[in-house]
């Protein structure tokens, strides 16, 4: 029997290298879309209005955007999952609520403070993770219930009034400084040393990773193509270091970000619970008949979901030195338009760590070149409404295309 | 006589009202490929779900091979561990992820906690190699076509654990190349000692891929048969209930009909790619016209592609000899009506009353700015209430309310109601008591005499028999022949429909 020669037929049959170049091209588009668009929303707006590249607004960007990004990990984890939340903002203000109440009200230190308002963001996850995982309710009601309720716990426990200052080390946690250890002439070399590791390490794992590829004989994109990828992005990345280097230095609030998407990028790439999500987002059936736990998987990613937010208070509420109760209000809605921008699917299994990245990124741009240009307060989420729409309606059309080509 | 792997013996199931599994018994060996066969509500799929555990069973004993005692698995999952796995017709796999993460979802090679891609990738190849599949591992699931996904689902199976494998109409939506690709597969499995259960409809397939056939009918065990020792006409007689009392030839019927009236159908050449085959077919006016073959045969396909449910690939569809765009609104308002197969999902609207059920279709064919009146609807439900003697409490009752017979009515005067040219029937009688089943029967051939052209799918011989005065013979997807006048009789029916080597 001629078995391994009848299937030779189905071997090719996967949309392979027919036309290399145009292929190629349209490829390479479809997957550094975000990264370009991202630079074209940098370029736009620095034409417009210059001071987007000014080194005291590319340290400002960071500390007053951080939270997005934050958010955006956990949203991107739970929107994999065919899932969404809508409570994280009203999570941040009650998690930036309860550190308040310890470190301002009760005098206590600020990491007793943090660790209060982790436990109850963990909580906050807890709850919604039971009614999504074990009842089976959708995501999309429970947290708008959870959106009410940790806004209305908010605001009875800061008597609806701000409560404020934190002060001290808290308060250094978004707006404090390394800088310095190195000197520097009107610039901290420090923050050029970290950048200038951190660009080389990245150069090192993309290299290893083509490597890996070729080993596989996968395609690859060619040699000078994939030194144009590492330079362009080495640039951008120390163009920035200098930039800020120039103004208060290296922000800590980047370096505490930079390890949660690094901590996040290897969870959802290199974890049995990462790749658990994707396959129930891709296929729930198939997942549990794999054998995978789907309830606790499912829970899981709403209690992280919680802890993120409880991050994002924290961070937020040092950033404002306060908490409010209408700190978070429509943070969701940044979060999830970072997903969607990054490329994550609305029906689920789609979506990367560095996607949601950079589209928070896009969505942090938008909103500091808005308020830079003086645009109206009306028209600031017109603009980023319109966007989060646009970005979904491209991802259906992308996909529809790609179901015909198949 | 090779090792069992299965054997179920005396297994009963109830579902509400109905026997589904009537003591059936069931082995499969070692190095064999089993059919399973029946038709509609035969048991053949409830009998798998059984196995695989999902569905339970009351009386009656499961044992496997390796095992002891008699199992009972409470779920896929818990089946797939003792060696039992099932590969669907919709592939059970995650299409955006890789073909290779796919085969190891679930029970990822670590390395100091993480998951080691590296592993992943060459333990992927090498299951595929086994299997006859060389492709990139790499790529998403959803990059290959469905044949291809199927075999990654096959490979997952093995690998995991499978002795058994159980694939349920995995062929319905592969072409030819496909599917042999599939056999040759299947007979590779089969030769390492794999039992594999084959459930399909394609008489064909079967006697092509097959070694034993387990016949099923109403719930009861007909019989199990070597292959090589039974007759097409024998199989169709088993899964049907009758047997041939004489082998009267099957001549196809000569097309050259009077042509004094016009057509109310005249479909040329009219195929679905990857379904239907070309088939002609011309209904007058006044004639009640069956289409007969087995499930899946393509019989309701037919129905739907002169309905235009299913847009045509190819051939021509003259209606009243006017070519219509394929949509099924356009139909309605030339004048077809079709009530479909299964009621409860396209025909009732079980929250509404009898009375919106019954107008609905008559609605939207004059559209929403012609909107009947209330006493303009009272008029109309209650005619056809009257007409068709359905029994309700009144016609504000919700439809899901009536008994199952009673619906199938209220469906019919639906479609009545629009006073159509040709009525579709695809299975009217299903699951409906005597009484109406006859009425419905008499109904539509006083339609036929009030000049509406009616087409009759049914999967009982005999009250095709009855109504029709012509009647399509469908097998695999393909229109074989048309019975009528005295070649009009049960046997001729089923040889039309077994085929094959019409005379062993």
């Amino acid at each position: 029997m001629s078995t391994p020669t009848v299937l030779d037929d189905l071997n090719s049959a996967p949309v392979a290298a027919s036309q290399p170049m145009g292929r190629f091209l349209l490829d390479s588009l479809r997957k550094n879309g975000i990264l370009l668009a991202f630079v074209l929303v940098v370029i736009v707006f620095a034409i417009l209005q210059p001071a987007l590249l000014s080194p005291s607004n590319l340290t400002n960007l960071v500390l007053q955007y951080a939270y997005v990004l934050i958010l955006a990990l956990g949203m991107l984890m739970v929107i994999v999952l065919a899932q969404i939340d809508l409570s994280v903002g009203s999570v941040v203000a009650l998690t930036g609520a309860v550190a308040a109440l310890v470190c301002v009200r009760g005098g206590m230190p600020w990491w007793l403070g943090v660790l209060a308002a982790l436990a109850v963001g963990i909580l906050c996850g807890v709850w919604q993770g039971f009614w999504v995982a074990f009842v089976g309710i959708p995501g999309f009601i429970v947290s708008l219930g959870g959106m009410l309720i940790f806004r209305g716990l908010a605001q009875l426990l800061l008597n609806y009034q701000s409560l404020s200052p934190f002060g001290g080390t808290y308060y250094d946690i978004s707006n404090g400084f390394l800088n310095g250890l190195f000197g520097g002439n009107g610039y901290d070399v420090f923050t050029l040393v970290i950048f200038a590791i951190a660009v080389v390490g990245f150069a090192v794992a993309a290299w290893r990773s083509r490597a890996a590829k070729l080993r596989y004989q996968q395609k690859v994109s060619p040699l000078p193509v994939f030194i144009v990828q590492i330079v362009v992005v080495a640039a951008i990345a120390m163009a920035y270091a200098w930039q800020i280097s120039h103004n208060r230095g290296l922000p800590v609030i980047l370096i505490i970000l930079a390890v949660f998407i690094m901590i996040y990028g290897v969870v959802m790439g290199r974890t049995g619970f990462g790749r658990h999500i994707y396959a129930i987002g891709g296929n729930l059936m198939a997942a549990q008949l794999s054998g995978v736990k789907v309830k606790k998987v499912t829970f899981l990613a709403f209690v992280n979901m919680g802890f993120l937010a409880a991050v994002a208070g924290v961070v937020y509420s040092a950033r404002m030195n306060a908490a409010q109760p209408a700190a978070g209000n429509s943070f969701e809605l940044d979060a999830i338009a970072a997903c969607f921008i990054g490329g994550a699917s609305t029906t689920g299994g789609i979506g990367r760590i560095g996607g949601a990245v950079i589209g928070g990124l896009i969505m942090a741009v938008i909103s500091n070149g808005m308020q830079l240009m003086g645009v109206s307060q009306g028209i600031q989420p017109v603009v980023k409404g319109l966007i989060l729409t646009l970005a979904v309606a491209f991802d259906l059309w992308n996909r529809r295309r790609s179901a015909v080509a198949a | 006589m090779a090792k069992p792997l299965v054997t179920m013996t005396g297994i009963n199931k109830h579902f509400p009202g109905v026997l589904a599994l009537d003591g059936v018994d069931f082995q499969l060996v070692a190095g064999e490929i089993h059919a399973l066969m029946g038709e509609n509500g035969a048991g053949k799929s409830t009998l798998v779900k059984v196995l695989t555990g999902a569905e339970a069973f009351e009386s009656g004993q499961i044992k496997l091979d390796g095992f002891d005692a008699p199992i009972i698995n409470h779920s896929p999952q818990e089946a797939q561990e003792r060696g039992l796995a099932t590969v669907y017709q919709e592939v059970n796999l995650a299409p955006n992820l890789s073909v290779a993460e796919n085969l190891f979802v679930a029970r990822q090679p670590r390395r100091l906690g993480l998951v080691n891609w590296r592993a992943i990738h060459r333990r992927a190849e090498a299951i595929l190699a086994g299997i006859g599949l060389d492709i990139d591992v790499d790529k998403p699931l959803e990059s290959y076509p469905i044949a291809v996904q199927q075999m990654v689902a096959i490979g997952r199976a093995i690998d995991v654990s499978a002795k058994v494998l159980i694939l349920d109409e995995p062929t319905s939506s592969l072409n030819d190349q496909e599917v042999a690709n599939l056999f040759a597969l299947m007979r590779r499995l089969r030769d390492q000692g794999l039992g594999i259960i084959f459930i399909s409809h394609f008489l064909e397939q079967v006697y092509e891929v097959c070694d034993r056939i387990t016949v099923l009918r109403n719930g009861r065990l007909v019989g199990q048969y070597d292959v090589a020792h039974l007759a097409r006409r024998e199989l169709v007689s088993a899964m049907l209930g009758r047997s041939f009392d004489d082998l009267a030839a099957l001549s196809r019927s000569d097309q050259d009909q009077s042509n004094d009236t016009t057509p109310v159908v005249r479909a040329r050449g009219l195929a679905v790619r990857g379904g239907v085959k070309p088939f002609d077919l011309d209904i007058m006016p006044g004639e009640v016209v069956g289409l007969a073959g087995l499930l899946g045969s393509g019989r309701t396909q037919v129905a739907r592609v002169i309905f235009a449910a299913d847009p045509a690939d190819q051939g021509t569809r003259l209606i009243n000899n006017r070519q219509l765009p394929d949509r099924p609104l356009d139909s309605v308002r030339a004048g077809l009506a079709f009530c479909p197969e299964s009621r409860k999902d396209e025909g009732v609207i079980g929250e509404l009353s009898v009375r919106e059920n019954i107008v609905v279709a008559q609605q939207s064919k004059l559209g929403a700015f012609h909107l009947m009146s209330h006493a303009e609807q009272v008029e109309l439900a209650q005619h056809y209430i009257d007409l068709l003697q359905i029994k309700c409490a009144s016609m504000e009752t919700p439809i899901k309310q009536l008994s199952g017979g009673n619906q199938q009515k209220v469906i019919l005067a639906r479609w009545l109601a629009t006073h159509p040219e040709l009525l579709i029937l695809d299975e009217p009688t299903r699951g409906i008591d005597i009484g109406t089943k006859a009425e419905i029967q008499r109904l539509c051939l006083e339609l036929a005499d009030q000049g509406m052209a009616v087409l009759f799918i049914s999967s009982e011989i005999d009250e095709m028999l009855r109504t029709c005065s012509r009647i399509g013979v469908m097998r695999d997807l393909e229109k074989v022949g048309e019975l009528t006048g005295d070649q009009l009789n049960s046997s001729a029916i089923m040889a039309a429909i077994a085929g094959g080597e019409a005379d062993d």
